[in-house]
C-alpha cells in the first residue's frame, strides 16, 4: 500500500501548525497526539456522542469524523482556546458556576457547541440551547445544569460585550 | 478506530476529479462531507485504496435559482440546505428535511450529494427528492447526463451513478405551486428514519388534486414512490377520509425491511400512517400558503 504523507497547515486556537501526517490520521488524533492538546476528548468514536466537538472555521464538527488533511488551511478552535491569560471564558465560568458537569467527559464538546451557539445567537431560548446541544451526549444526564451553564454564559457575555478569551 | 491506509487526492477542479475517477474509479471512493464514509472506514466496512477528496471544489457548493429550477451543488451541506434563503423560499420541505438529519455537527459537514450517492435505505433526503421530482446531474468522462429521482435510487446503497461519474448537482422544479411536507418516525438513538414520508400536492381551481407525489424512505431497501397512492388521489378532493383511504396503499407491493429496530409489518404500518399525515400537512400547506419552515 502506497501511502504518501501529506503536508498540512492548520491554525489551531490562533497558532499556525505545520505537520506531515498520514492521510488516515483523524483530526482528533492530530490535536491530541501531534499537538498534545488533550482537552478534546474521544468519546464514542462512532460519530454519535459529540465529546470530540471542535470548531472548524467557527462551526462545530466532530473531530473523530474528519481527517486532519481535511482541516488543511482551516481554522480550528478547541477547548484550550477558550480561556485567555488564565481567565476563564464565560462559557467555562458558566459550567463552573452552574455545576454544568458531573464526570466532565462531555464538557469540552458541550462548551465548544455552546460557545458556537452564543456566537450566532447571543440570547438563545432554552429550546434553542437544547436543539443546539442535541448532538452532544451527557451520560451523567446532567442536561438541566448544562442548559443553565450556557444561559449563564449568555447573560455574562451580553453584559460584557468583549469577554476575555475566545477566538473565532 | 483507525481506518485502513489509503492514498489521498485532493483535486482542485471538477476536471481533475473526473480524471482521477477514470483511472482509479474501481479502487477509489469519493470523499465529500465524510459523515457516512468516515464511520464506514473506521469500522473497515470500507477500505478504499484511494480517497478522492472533492471538498475543495468550490463550484460544487453553489446554490442557484433560475429558469424555473433550483440547482443545488452536490457539496451543499445539510446546514446550508436548512438555512439558505433560496432553498427555504423555493423548496421549504427540503430545508425541513435537512433539519431532521443527524445532529448539528453532522449537518455542518455532511452534504446532500454525498447522502444521495450513499443511498442509505434510512436516509431522509431520498423521500423528499422523490416527492419533488428532483433531477440528478451526473458528470462523466463523456459529458453530463440527467437522471430523475425515480430512476436514481435503485437498491440498497445502490444508485444510477457509474464508477467513473460524479454527482455534481441536484436540481428541483420551482414553477409548480405545491404544498409539501416530510414526516418521519426517527430511530430514537440514531435519528435515522424507521420510516419517512415526503408528500407534495398541487390543487386545481376546484380544490382537487392536480399533482401528487409520495416518496417513502426507511421502509424498503431503497426509497420509492408510492404510485398507487398518487394515482388514487388524482382528481380527488383531498379530504381526510380520501387521504386515509389512499394512504392504505403506501406499502403495497413493497418488500419491507425487518431488523432489530422494527419488523416489516411495523414499517408498513408506519408507511401508511406517515403517508396520511404527510399528505394532510401538504394539503393544508397548499391551502394556507404557509410552509411550516423550521426555525433557522
Amino acid at each position: 500500500m502506497s501511502e504518501v504523507a501529506s503536508r498540512i497547515s492548520v491554525a489551531v486556537n490562533g497558532t499556525a501548525h505545520h505537520a506531515e501526517v498520514e492521510p488516515r490520521l483523524l483530526l482528533v488524533h492530530f490535536l491530541r497526539e501531534v499537538l498534545s492538546l488533550t482537552g478534546t476528548h474521544i468519546g464514542c468514536d462512532t460519530t454519535n456522542c459529540g465529546a470530540c466537538t471542535v470548531l472548524m472555521d467557527g462551526r462545530p464538527v466532530k473531530s473523530c469524523t474528519i481527517f486532519a488533511v481535511q482541516a488543511d488551511g482551516r481554522e480550528v478552535m478547541t477547548v484550550e482556546g477558550l480561556a485567555r491569560d488564565g481567565q476563564l471564558h464565560p462559557i467555562q465560568e458558566g459550567f463552573h458556576e452552574q455545576h454544568g458537569l458531573q464526570c466532565g467527559f462531555c464538557t469540552p464538546g458541550m462548551m465548544m457547541t455552546g460557545y458556537a451557539l452564543l456566537q450566532r445567537t447571543p440570547n438563545p431560548s432554552e429550546a434553542e440551547i437544547r436543539w443546539a446541544i442535541s448532538g452532544n451526549l451527557c451520560r451523567c444526564t446532567g442536561y438541566v445544569n448544562i442548559v443553565e451553564a450556557i444561559k449563564h454564559a449568555a447573560e455574562k457575555m451580553r453584559s460584557a460585550p468583549a469577554p476575555a478569551g475566545g477566538r473565532s | 478506530m483507525i481506518p485502513a491506509p489509503f492514498t489521498y487526492h485532493r483535486p482542485k477542479t471538477l476536471g481533475a476529479a473526473l480524471r482521477l475517477l477514470q483511472t482509479l474509479g474501481s479502487v477509489a471512493r469519493v470523499l465529500a462531507g465524510g459523515q457516512s464514509l468516515l464511520p464506514m472506514m473506521k469500522l473497515r466496512l470500507a477500505a478504499p485504496a484511494h480517497l478522492i477528496d472533492i471538498g475543495r471544489i468550490a463550484a460544487l457548493r453553489r446554490i442557484r435559482a433560475g429558469g424555473g429550477r433550483l440547482r443545488i451543488g452536490a457539496l451543499a451541506t445539510h446546514s446550508m440546505i436548512e438555512s439558505v434563503p433560496a432553498v427555504r423560499r423555493w423548496v421549504p420541505v427540503l430545508a425541513e428535511t435537512a433539519s431532521t438529519i443527524g445532529d448539528l455537527q453532522v449537518r455542518n459537514l455532511g452534504t446532500m450529494g454525498g447522502a444521495a450517492v450513499h443511498a442509505d435505505p434510512a436516509a431522509d433526503y431520498p423521500a423528499t427528492l422523490l416527492a419533488l421530482d428532483a433531477e440528478f446531474v451526473l458528470q462523466g468522462p463523456d459529458g453530463a447526463r440527467i437522471v430523475p429521482a425515480s430512476e436514481f435510487f435503485q437498491g440498497l446503497m445502490a444508485t444510477a451513478l457509474r464508477p467513473d461519474e460524479l454527482l455534481i448537482e441536484i436540481s428541483l422544479p420551482t414553477a409548480q405551486r405545491v404544498g409539501a411536507a416530510y414526516m418521519k418516525m426517527p430511530n430514537p438513538a440514531s435519528g435515522f428514519a424507521l420510516a419517512g414520508v415526503a408528500a407534495s400536492v398541487a390543487l386545481d381551481g376546484d380544490g382537487r388534486c392536480r399533482h401528487v407525489r409520495v416518496g417513502i424512505t426507511g421502509v424498503a431497501s431503497a426509497a420509492y414512490r408510492a404510485r398507487h397512492v398518487e394515482q388514487a388521489l388524482l382528481g380527488q378532493e383531498p379530504t381526510d377520509e380520501v387521504l386515509a383511504a389512499a394512504s392504505a396503499a403506501a406499502a403495497d407491493g413493497v418488500d419491507a425491511s425487518a431488523d432489530l429496530h422494527a419488523s416489516a409489518e411495523y414499517r408498513r404500518h408506519l408507511a401508511r400512517v406517515l403517508t396520511r399525515r404527510a399528505l394532510a400537512a401538504a394539503r393544508d400547506r397548499r391551502r394556507s400558503g404557509k410552509q411550516g419552515l423550521p426555525s433557522s
